[in-house]
């Protein structure tokens, strides 16, 4: 047995999913929640090191397909790695690693002791989820793992102190689960058509049948239901609840990951199984996805601009940064593509910064109400400096990574000539500024209130993630050689492009 | 015909579920559209999937939306909001769902292309290379293994996500307390104890045949989960929640839960250290068929396992939310009643 263990560098595809999801249930046996902690921890690590392994695979020799069960792939069900879902597995377990180094200090005074065990059991599912939807190269399998991560997204939310989280969740499930039943739906139609499940034999035997109207139904419910688990103005309305009243860690987990997957299914189903003749040409996708793209942008900025709650802030915001991933994507270029692509990474790193800061902030004082800001800046200089520093990054700033993305999107309309929407791109940065300027007005130049008890700067197991995290905000603002270069080459494979 | 039929029923309870505002009576339509779907199934030849939908649609689910009903009152709030907005999106989905099928290939026509692709090989090779006559069974648990143990993580990941939002730290109960409870439900329950005595064995039993006999027939680690489940949640309803917890250890059962999933997975990682794919079960043994048919049988008992006692986690504390209410209730009224005695 020992012999085959150097040969398994091949299943490691499946070992990218299969890792946190067996880790799961050993948590349940482990049961005590410092050592479920530790092993939670190492299991992200692990789940972290296989997905670089397998980016560095991707990249030198192409695309990975595994046969799960040695059957062949319409029979079976396909892993399928290529450039994109290498480059999103990246950006998942990344986040979810370093976001877990900060869960136990955390949890300690948002969830009660007795279900800690839990919380982690359903974190490590629902990154197990989410890894299964990213790695598979089979549509109903997509479904199944859209499931696991949907179920244990609802429980975790629900899991916030507040008691407006169970609410949040509640609205979560109706709309998770009138989206995921479009999926299935749409998936449904599409196996009706053609006999297959898996993408790449579908996305040869779709064009056949494109012109059906069962397609184009099939196509519907598909890009709805995505939409909604992605949060596309206007099926938004269940985010900023969500994000806001769920623990700081879950929300610092989803705002990175949870719909980035979702712009991945809907990179997926669009480019690589009903093709790009069939999505923009066929269906007037492109100008449908504009419009609610940059609506997104300046209804949920302008929102944000007049919250007091600073989580829900920042979920406004993640909404429209949603909206500017959406806008690269409706250009359909491989510059477009690679701008949303490349957003997807820096919003990851950018938002899990902030939302790990304002976890550090609730840590202290309890909530994160703009009225409780006052004088932070003094008294929590690392944290309240990460959360100006993510700002930037947010606004857009150069040497952050959040310039990077802009630029490229930019350049992507230039390059069709569509300025109005670029100076509108523009004009959305400026809602930026003036969100991020309200909070640091009021931590840094206003004087801490009389009846406010002094606080003391966040502990080390904040610190230290919030600031890799800032640091990497910065270094892949300066040195854009990998994420661009792997955001350009999977651009580019999905136009069917050589370099 | 009876497909007509079945579904002509069904639209008229849907409707009726909607225009009912008497909670209790929307449930136990609810349970008749599981059964008539169950119904449906069967007439469409699908016994494995009704099977399941008459265990979890028309029982399981229904019991435990009685027990939210008794903590949370049987009648709905009527609100004079009419929510056109809403209607008008189901409107526009209907019409896409109708529109969706003008185009579709006829029902149970030869030509449909679900006919002509994957399903020829499972129909003619599967006998071949699983060896198991079963061929709903091979393709879950052989060709599709991986779905399948993404849906038993699925149930585990509803286990662990009502354990984590509703379970409740309980004192130890008293031994003199449960026994007078017990004495008291002897009475009222005498007729259906005895009978749910006699046939609980039998429901154990048929579940253990339905769990073995997956390879040849209907059945398989799903249905005979639900069905084990149901066995013991008809004990606990006619014997308390206290006794049934004496009978069946809660830690213990989380074990299980565990260990399901973990067999499951095992069986998956035996396969990649014997040098063969991530649940190719061939290289489990000398002979691929014997493989295929240990690897199944391995596997379709993590998923009994886990689904029967996720079922049962879901149902006790469900339960033991009620059972805390009525206990709060009567402490407040206790302590009332101490109260106006004193005064």
């Amino acid at each position: 047995m020992i012999a085959h263990l150097p040969a398994l560098q091949v299943h490691l595809p499946v070992l990218q999913v299969i890792i946190p999801l067996m880790a799961a249930p050993i948590c349940l046996i482990l049961k005590r929640a410092h050592p479920v902690w530790l092993f939670a921890l190492i299991t992200s690590g692990l789940a972290f090191v296989i997905s670089v392994l397998l980016l560095q695979q991707v990249m030198t020799s192409g695309v990975i397909s595994y046969e799960l069960g040695g059957w062949q792939a319409p029979w079976g069900i396909e892993y399928r790695i290529d450039k994109l879902n290498a480059f999103v597995l990246l950006i998942i377990t990344s986040i979810s690693t370093i976001v877990l180094f900060a869960a136990q200090t955390s949890i300690e005074k948002e969830i009660p002791k007795s279900k800690h065990t839990f919380f982690y059991i359903l974190y490590l599912l629902s990154l197990t989820g989410m890894l299964g939807i990213v790695a598979t190269g089979d549509a109903f399998n997509v479904f199944v793992f859209l499931e696991i991560s949907s179920l244990s997204a609802y429980a975790l939310i629900a899991m916030g102190k507040d008691r407006r989280a169970l609410w949040a969740a509640y609205q979560y499930l109706i709309m998770g689960t009138i989206g995921a039943t479009f999926i299935l739906i749409g998936i449904g139609l599409m196996y009706q058509m053609t006999g297959t499940l898996n993408m790449e034999d579908l996305s040869q035997r779709l064009p056949e049948v494109a012109q059906t109207r069962t397609v184009f139904t099939a196509f519907a419910f598909v890009i709805v239901g995505v939409c909604l688990k992605l949060a596309l103005f206007p099926l938004h309305l269940w985010l900023p609840n969500a994000y806001a009243y769920a623990p700081s860690i879950v929300t610092a987990f989803f705002a990175a990951t949870a719909t980035k997957v979702a712009i991945y299914l809907l990179i997926r189903f669009t480019f690589t199984i009903f093709g790009l003749s069939f999505s923009f040409t066929t269906i007037p996708l492109q100008t449908l996805f504009m419009a609610l793209g940059l609506a997104g942008i300046f209804i949920a900025s302008t929102s944000a601009i007049y919250q007091k709650n600073i989580k829900l802030l920042f979920a406004y915001s993640s909404i429209a940064q949603i909206g500017y991933m959406i806008v690269g994507f409706s250009i359909s270029s491989v510059t477009g593509l690679t701008a949303t692509l490349l957003h997807m990474f820096n919003h990851a790193l950018m938002k899990s910064a902030i939302f790990l800061a304002l976890g550090a902030v609730m840590y202290r004082l309890g909530n994160v109400q703009l009225s409780s800001f006052h004088g932070l800046g003094r008294q929590m200089p690392f944290t309240m400096a990460a959360i100006v520093i993510g700002g930037l990054s947010l606004i857009g700033v150069p040497l952050t990574v959040g310039f990077v993305s802009k630029w490229y999107l930019l350049l992507a309309l230039l390059e069709q000539g569509w300025w109005p929407v670029a100076v509108l791109i523009l004009l959305g940065s400026v809602l930026a500024v003036i969100y991020v300027w309200r909070l640091v007005e009021v931590a840094y130049f206003k004087e801490p209130l009389s009846d406010q008890v002094p606080v003391k700067e966040a502990p080390m197991f904040f610190i230290i993630p919030i600031w890799t995290l800032i640091i990497a905000n910065i270094y892949f603002g300066i040195d854009t050689r990998l994420s661009v270069q792997v955001a350009q080459a999977a651009a580019m494979s999905l136009f069917g492009v050589t370099p | 015909m009876i497909n007509i039929v079945i579904l002509t029923l069904l639209v008229v309870i849907a409707i009726a579920i909607i225009r009912m505002k008497d909670l209790f009576a929307v449930v136990m339509l609810l349970g008749i559209y599981g059964l008539l779907s169950a119904s449906f199934f069967v007439a469409m030849d699908a016994v494995d999937v009704a099977f399941t939908e008459a265990a979890v649609g028309a029982g399981i689910s229904t019991l435990l939306m009685l027990v939210v009903i008794s903590m949370t009152g049987r009648r709905e709030i009527t609100t004079r909001h009419k929510p056109f907005s809403a209607l008008f999106v189901v409107a526009i989905t209907g019409f896409l769902l109708i529109y969706g099928t003008l185009d579709m290939p006829y029902f149970g026509s030869a030509d449909a292309p679900i006919h002509g692709h994957v399903a020829p090989r499972y129909i003619n090779d599967s006998m071949q290379e699983i060896g198991i006559p079963n061929i709903v069974t091979s393709v879950l648990a052989s060709y599709r293994a991986f779905d399948t143990f993404g849906e038993v993580v699925v149930i585990f990941t509803a286990g662990i996500g009502v354990l984590a939002l509703l379970s409740v730290v309980r004192r130890p109960e008293d031994p003199e307390q449960i026994a007078v409870i017990n004495d008291s439900m002897h009475e009222r329950h005498l007729v259906i104890r005895i009978i749910a005595k006699i046939l609980i064995p039998f429901i154990l039993l048929f579940a253990l045949y339905v769990q073995f006999h997956g390879d040849f027939g209907p059945g398989g680690g799903f249905q005979a989960g639900v069905i084990f489940a149901a066995a013991i949640i008809l004990y606990t309803m006619l014997f308390g929640l206290s006794t049934a917890r004496r009978v069946i250890n809660q830690s213990l059962i989380r074990l299980v839960a565990a260990t399901g999933v973990l067999l499951y997975g095992s069986v998956g990682l035996a396969t990649l250290l014997s040098g063969g794919n991530f649940f190719d079960y061939n290289v489990l043994a000398n002979d691929p068929i014997a493989g295929q048919h240990l690897g199944i049988a391995l596997i379709e008992l993590g998923v009994g396992c886990t689904v029967a006692v996720v079922i049962i986690i879901i149902f006790f504390n469900f339960a033991a939310r009620r059972e805390m209410q009525l206990n709060n209730k009567k402490q407040h009224q206790d302590k009332k009643n101490k109260e106006s005695s004193s005064c």
